[in-house]
Parts: structure tokens; C-alpha cells; sequence
């Protein structure tokens, strides 16, 4: 690849707050994204550290059932929509224009707008929780009647669920206009990072589920305000419908938060491997393959809802298929590492950490697959633990070696490497030490989402907590690390790596306020 | 707000588990520890009772057993990888980027274990949907937050509460032994009958769900769901509300009293009398 000098001439950053109202720059409004990803994660954060709370002993101590049934929600709720999603559109904002060798997002002022739907939703979900009746209380899914029967807070969280998918919708679009009109001269698709695949494959599915869960959450707004029946049986309605169309949006959701990771650690290992890129032309088609089967297996996320033996037996089979392009994608990464010379800095750490920690939520996700297996893990701690291990050690700790590995980039200087690891180690102990245990309490017997629990789950619990809240305080560390490298600190190169591949890293260290004015050729 | 006796005990249960160490933090530990160990501190499914809990364990001990070694392989295979090619020991990084047959291979294997996997699900499958041939019925109705039993072909119907005091649940009593798990009128089934389960709702979503009898299911307002239930011995056995059904959704239990058939036959005729 040859380099081109980022052009300077109009280097000017506005000043003030309207800088940031206003901005059009992809990299401001990444910036953007990722602190406003930060705030929800510790918000969400502290809406768990009081379940854990609650649950560190049988009987009620800290808060009543109904108010630990909206922590529940809302700490569902604000993790996915407010902290994972807008947190990879960060990355997409500032990486995908300097990855792909573009000045810019595709549709700058939709970017803008994009971005600032995102406070006002989120403000309203958390309003939620000081109005009459409190917040949502049935659960993220939100199924019917349970959430029919909820406060004015159901509807400010059927708002906030319209309003988050806007903008996913005019974010992924945004994407997939960049990518597709914006690449530089040579720059083919099969010569595409593979964090831009992950992304555009991505930005396909929040277009096609996103749609699905705002239909979904209408119907629940006319079911509860205007006399319509879609999920009532007294009107000749269905509940289990609702559970369909959610589940419909609900599995390529769960993708939409894990892929742009995988595009992450596809982007870190190779670098601190010191080798390219194992199966590049595997790694895009089993993404693709990921991306079209999350829309054939949703209900395997209700194999109780008394399903036809022909539907058990279908999504069973297809949720195991699922298992294939999975494995592929940790074969080619553990086939990256394999041979290659390896150095830990924190971003490799965090994607190790991510290929392991993800293969064991992934292990188990083919557990519950089978449907008869299912029927005594569904709705368990089994259940809560499997998807911590996929969403936390896939998303959160891949956006981490995102964070780690693109700090220098994008503030000039090199983060602290002992904090850093601190942080690393703090997380990963932390977190099995939290979420280990939670398997077992899933086998045993202990239902998810209950407040208070019998005897025999008092163990597991007590170190539960213990690590839970180890992990929520261990996070701030992560603030500080970004706190010193905005600061100061040692002057990071343009590489800042070792030879690292990418055209991000042909612009000096911080990345100027625009890049690629003039297009690089990419051979 | 807890009892100086709870909190030691829960303290003594927990000096016990981290006395085994940094094992525990393993599935291989459920390999390792015979099965009443494992029944003390609840580690795995609870002790099976029907014909489709056994079938639901077997399974379950199948494909932890081969996702274990399939995880212990990748881990492997990375710790490997991690002490061997670091900069620091000189490792000079290969230049391969693809190999077919190594592609082939990963796609193929995992393949193969899937169909192995699939066979007795399916057969599971198959036996717990067939709930044909039923010896008698009983319909199952979840309310807000309790259970409603009809014996419909005996004209015996009764609602089952919590029975845990509040002040067990605030912490101003000591919790008794089945904290949470006891009701005023247990279901009452007789031992080595195909019961016919079915179940719906009046209100919201709920799930009927006793472990050692089997799998859970939903029930649901305007629908009725079935699964059946042939205990194998006698007991009591306890289990929850599995799907969240709001504010006290964590104090709906379950608790079936599987009994001879003698047994049964007086206990429905004290039913009778009482109603």
C-alpha cells in the first residue's frame, strides 16, 4: 500500500460546544458515540451492581421485587442500546472512513443527527424509572401481557426503542453508503479490513431486524392504548406472536453486537502475532454465513412456548448449524496465532481474552441448542451466564482491545501499558469469578430474574456478587487510562504497532481533523 | 438485616466451597466428584425422577462432555500457541495465510459432532412431545402469583400459595429449610402413572417447572401447552415459575408430592369431602 500525506490546509477544529452539536467530522462524532457508550456502560453498570447486590444474600435486603424487575430491564436495556451498539458505531465512525481510505462519512449531517437521537432516548428509558408505576419491569423482551399490564414507563420505553432504531437505522445506513461509494482507488471488497466486512454486514442487519422491533413495539403501544388485540387472547390475539416477531429482531440483534468485535480482534491479532490474517476469504463468507442464519433460528430462544414438534426439531437443527462458521472464525484466529511472534500489549491481552472467553459462551450457546436440554436450562442462571460470556467477553472486551489498540491513533499518545494490564486482569478475574458460578446455579435450579432465592443457591451467589462488584469498579481504571492518554504521555508514531496493516496507520498519531482529502491508492 | 446464624452458615458453606480450590472453576470438576457430592452443593441438573428428566440429563452430560473437550482442545491449543511463539523466545513469524485442508478439516469435524449430537435429540425430542396414552389429566393454571390445580376427570380443583412467612423473607426470622419452596397445597401425582399436564394461564406468561420431573413449560393465557410426567419413585419434589411473571415472580413455587396409588385414591377422596 502506498501512503498519501493527510492533507492539512483546512485543518481548523471549531471550538466550543458547538463543536460538538454541530459536528459533521466522523471522527468528532465518533468520539461522540464512544464517550456517550462509556457513560451508559457504567450506568447500566450500576443497575446491575444492585442486583448484585440484592441477589449477594437469600431474602430481600436492598430493593423491593418490582423495582429489582426494572433493574433488570433497564440494565438490559441500556447495555444493548445504549452502551454495545452505540459503542461499535464509535468505532465504525472514526475507523471506517480512515480504514477505507475516505475524507469522511457518507452522509455527514445524518451522522450528526444520528448521534444526537441517541441522549434524548436514552434520557427518556432512565425518566422511565421516576414516573408513577416505575420503569419496565417484564424483562428487555418485554413480552405481553407482562408489559401490557406496566406503567406510563412501558411507553416511554417503547419511545426510547423507536427512537434508538432511527438512529441505528440512518447509522447503518450511513455505513453501508460509506463503504459501498467512498473506498479508495484499489481498494476492492475482498481487499477490505475485515472490521469494514463485519460492519457492512452488520449495517445489513440492523436494517433488516431493526424495522421488525419497532413494528413489534407499536403493536404493544395500540394493544395497551388504543383498543387493538395482537397479543390479548380475550380479543382473538396471540402472545406468542410477540415473542415471534421480538425473537425475528431479537437473534440478529445478538449479531449486530457481537460481529463488529470479531472485526476488531480480526484487526489486533494479526498485528501482535506479527502475521497476516488467517483465512480472509473464510473469515468474510462464515460472517456472512452468521449473518444469514441468525435469521432462521429465532425461536430457539422459546423451544417452551409449546412449540409444533416439526418447529422444535427445525430450529434445533439450524441453531446447530450455527456452531460451523462460528468454529471457522476461532479456528482462523487460533490458526493467526499459530506460528506467528507474539507480543501482550493490552489490546492483544483483551483479544485473546475475547477468542477464549467467547469460545466458552459459545460452547454453551450449542448446549442449549438442543432443544430437550434446553427445556430444564431455558430461563435459568445457565441461560444469564451464557450470554455474559458471549455478550460481555465478545462485545465488551472486544471493544476494549479496540479501545487499547486505536488509543494512540486517535489521541497522539501511548496509553499506560501497567494500567492497562491492570485493568485487564482485574476484568478477566472478575468477571468468570462473577459469571462462572452462574452456570451451576443454572443446572441447580435457580430461575433467572427472581429477587430472592431458596438456600441452596446462597453459595454461588455470595461470590457472584463479590466478583460483580470487582468488575464494576475495575471498569473506572479504563477511564482513567483514557483520561492520561488525552492528557499526555509518551508520543505515539504513525504506526504506533509494529508494522501493523491498514491505511488508518498512514496518518500520523493524533489523526488529523481530516484525512485522505486526496484519496490513497491502494494496491 | 440477617441472623448472626445465617450469615455463619453461609460463611461456613463458603470457607467448605473454596476449600476445593481453583477446580471448582471448571466443568471438569463435575467429572471428578462422584454424584452425591455433587447433589450436596448443586452443581449440576438435580437427581433426574421421570423417564424424560433421565433422558434430559443423559443429553446434558452427552454434550457437556463434548463441548468440555472441545473447549479443553481451543485452550489448549491457545496456551500452546501463547508460550511458544512469543517475540520475547526469538519465534520469527510464518507467512502462511490459508490452508485448505485445515479449513476442511475444522468444517468437516465439527460437522460430524453435530450429527452425533442431533441423533439423540431428536429421539428425546420425539418422546417428550408424545404425550398419547395418558393414565389421567391434570390442568395446571398460572395466576399472579400462585397455581391453580384441576383434577378434571375427579372434580378436585385447589390453589397453591407460598406459604413462607414475610418475616422469613425480610430477614427478621431464620429462613427455614425450604425457604421459598413451599406451598399450602401441593400437587399430589401417583408413582408410575403417565400424568397428562396441561397448562395455561389466566393473567401473564408464567412456566411450570420442577426440575427432577423434567423439563419446564410455558403456560400461557388463551393457549393450552401439554407435557406429560410419569414419576418413577415416590417424594417430594420442589421446583419455580420460570418465566418472569412480575413482582413476585420469585414467590410462585411448585411443590408435587408423588405418592403410591393407594395413597393417591385417599388423597383424592379427602379432596372430594373438603370441596
Amino acid at each position: 500500500m502506498t501512503t498519501t500525506v493527510a492533507d492539512h490546509h483546512h485543518d481548523e477544529v471549531p471550538k466550543g460546544i458547538t463543536r460538538w452539536l454541530f459536528t459533521t467530522n466522523h471522527k468528532d462524532i465518533g468520539t461522540l458515540y464512544l464517550w456517550f457508550s462509556f457513560i451508559m456502560f457504567l450506568v447500566g453498570g450500576a443497575m446491575a451492581l444492585v442486583i448484585r447486590a440484592e441477589l449477594f444474600q437469600p431474602g430481600l435486603q436492598v430493593v423491593d421485587p418490582h423495582f429489582y424487575n426494572q433493574m433488570v430491564t433497564v440494565h438490559a436495556l441500556i447495555m444493548i442500546f445504549g452502551a454495545i451498539m452505540p459503542g461499535f458505531v464509535g468505532f465504525a465512525n472514526w475507523m471506517i472512513p480512515m480504514m477505507i481510505g475516505a475524507p469522511d462519512m457518507a452522509l455527514p449531517r445524518m451522522n450528526n443527527w444520528s448521534f444526537w437521537l441517541l441522549p434524548f432516548a436514552t434520557s427518556l428509558l432512565i425518566l422511565s424509572l421516576f414516573v408513577p408505576g416505575g420503569g419496565p419491569a417484564a424483562g428487555w423482551t418485554i413480552y405481553p401481557p407482562l408489559s401490557v399490564q406496566g406503567g406510563m414507563g412501558v411507553d416511554l420505553t417503547i419511545f426510547t426503542i423507536h427512537i434508538l432504531g432511527m438512529s441505528s437505522i440512518l447509522g447503518a445506513i450511513n455505513i453501508i453508503a460509506t463503504i459501498m461509494n467512498m473506498r479508495a482507488p484499489g481498494m476492492t471488497l475482498m481487499k477490505m479490513p475485515l472490521f469494514i466486512w463485519t460492519w457492512v454486514i452488520t449495517a445489513f442487519l440492523l436494517i433488516a431486524a431493526m424495522p421488525v422491533l419497532a413494528g413489534a413495539v407499536t403493536m404493544l403501544l395500540t394493544d395497551r392504548h388504543f383498543g387493538t388485540a395482537f397479543f390479548d387472547p380475550a380479543g382473538g390475539g396471540d402472545p406468542v406472536m410477540f415473542q415471534h416477531i421480538f425473537w425475528f429482531f431479537g437473534h440478529p440483534e445478538e449479531y449486530i453486537l457481537i460481529l463488529p468485535a470479531f472485526g476488531i480482534i480480526s484487526q489486533v491479532i494479526p498485528t501482535f502475532a506479527r502475521k497476516p490474517l488467517f483465512g480472509y476469504t473464510s473469515m468474510v463468507f462464515a460472517t456472512a454465513g452468521i449473518a444469514f442464519l441468525s435469521f432462521i433460528v429465532w425461536a430457539h430462544h422459546m423451544y417452551t412456548v409449546g412449540m409444533p414438534l416439526s418447529g422444535e426439531l427445525f430450529f434445533m437443527y439450524s441453531t446447530m448449524l450455527i456452531a460451523i462458521p462460528t468454529g471457522v472464525k476461532i479456528f482462523n484466529w487460533m490458526a493467526t496465532m499459530w506460528r506467528g511472534s507474539m507480543t501482550f500489549e493490552t489490546p492483544m491481552l483483551y483479544a485473546i481474552a475475547t477468542v477464549a472467553l467467547f469460545t466458552v459462551g459459545g460452547l454453551t450457546g450449542l448446549m442449549m441448542a438442543i432443544t430437550p436440554a434446553d427445556f430444564q436450562y431455558h430461563d435459568t442462571y445457565f441461560i444469564v451466564a451464557h450470554f455474559h460470556y458471549v455478550i460481555f467477553c465478545g462485545s465488551v472486551l472486544g471493544m476494549f482491545a479496540g479501545v487499547y489498540y486505536w488509543l494512540p491513533k486517535w489521541t497522539g499518545h501511548m496509553y499506560d501499558e501497567t494500567l492497562g494490564k491492570w485493568h485487564f486482569w482485574l476484568t478477566i478475574i472478575a468477571f468468570n469469578v462473577t459469571f462462572f458460578p452462574q452456570h451451576f446455579l443454572g443446572f441447580a435450579g435457580m430461575p433467572r430474574r427472581i429477587p430472592d432465592y431458596s438456600l441452596q443457591f446462597a453459595e454461588f451467589n455470595v461470590i457472584s456478587s463479590i466478583g460483580g462488584f470487582v468488575l464494576g469498579f475495575s471498569q473506572l481504571i479504563l477511564l482513567v487510562v483514557v483520561i492520561k492518554a488525552i492528557r499526555g504521555g509518551k508520543k505515539a508514531s504513525a504506526e504506533v504497532w509494529e508494522n501493523p496493516e491498514g491505511l488508518e496507520w498512514t496518518v500520523p498519531s493524533p489523526a488529523p481533523y481530516h484525512t485522505f482529502a486526496t484519496a490513497p491508492e491502494v494496491k | 438485616m440477617h441472623t448472626l446464624r445465617e450469615t455463619k452458615m453461609i460463611v461456613n458453606r463458603l470457607k467448605h466451597l473454596l476449600g476445593a480450590g481453583s477446580a471448582l472453576f471448571s466443568t471438569l470438576v463435575l467429572w471428578a466428584m462422584p454424584a452425591s457430592v455433587q447433589a450436596e452443593w448443586a452443581l449440576n441438573l438435580p437427581r433426574p425422577v421421570t423417564e424424560i428428566a433421565r433422558v434430559q440429563y443423559d443429553l446434558h452430560m452427552l454434550i457437556m462432555y463434548i463441548v468440555t473437550v472441545i473447549g479443553v482442545i481451543v485452550f489448549a491449543v491457545m496456551f500452546y500457541s501463547i508460550v511458544k511463539f512469543r517475540k520475547s523466545k526469538g519465534a520469527q513469524p510464518a507467512k502462511f495465510t490459508h490452508s485448505t485442508k485445515a479449513e476442511v478439516i475444522w468444517t468437516v469435524i465439527p460437522t460430524l459432532i453435530l450429527i452425533v449430537m442431533a441423533v439423540p435429540s431428536t429421539k428425546a425430542l420425539l418422546l417428550m412431545e408424545d404425550t398419547t396414552e395418558s393414565d389421567m389429566v391434570v390442568k395446571v393454571t398460572g395466576y399472579q402469583w400462585g397455581w391453580h390445580y384441576d383434577y378434571m376427570e375427579d372434580d378436585v380443583d385447589f390453589f397453591s400459595k407460598l406459604t413462607t412467612p414475610q418475616s422469613q423473607i425480610t430477614g427478621s426470622e431464620t429462613k427455614g429449610e425450604n425457604y421459598l419452596l413451599e406451598v399450602d397445597n401441593h400437587m399430589v401425582i401417583p408413582v408410575g402413572k403417565k400424568v397428562r399436564i396441561l397448562l395455561t394461564a389466566r393473567d401473564v406468561i408464567h412456566a411450570w417447572w420442577v426440575p427432577q420431573l423434567g423439563g419446564k413449560k410455558d403456560a400461557i393465557p388463551g393457549f393450552i401447552n401439554e407435557m406429560w410426567v410419569r414419576a418413577d419413585e415416590t417424594g417430594t419434589f420442589r421446583g419455580q415459575c420460570a418465566e418472569l411473571c412480575g413482582k413476585d415472580h420469585g414467590y410462585m413455587p411448585i411443590v408435587v408430592d408423588v405418592v403410591e396409588e393407594a395413597e393417591y385414591q385417599a388423597w383424592l377422596a379427602s379432596q372430594r369431602n373438603s370441596g
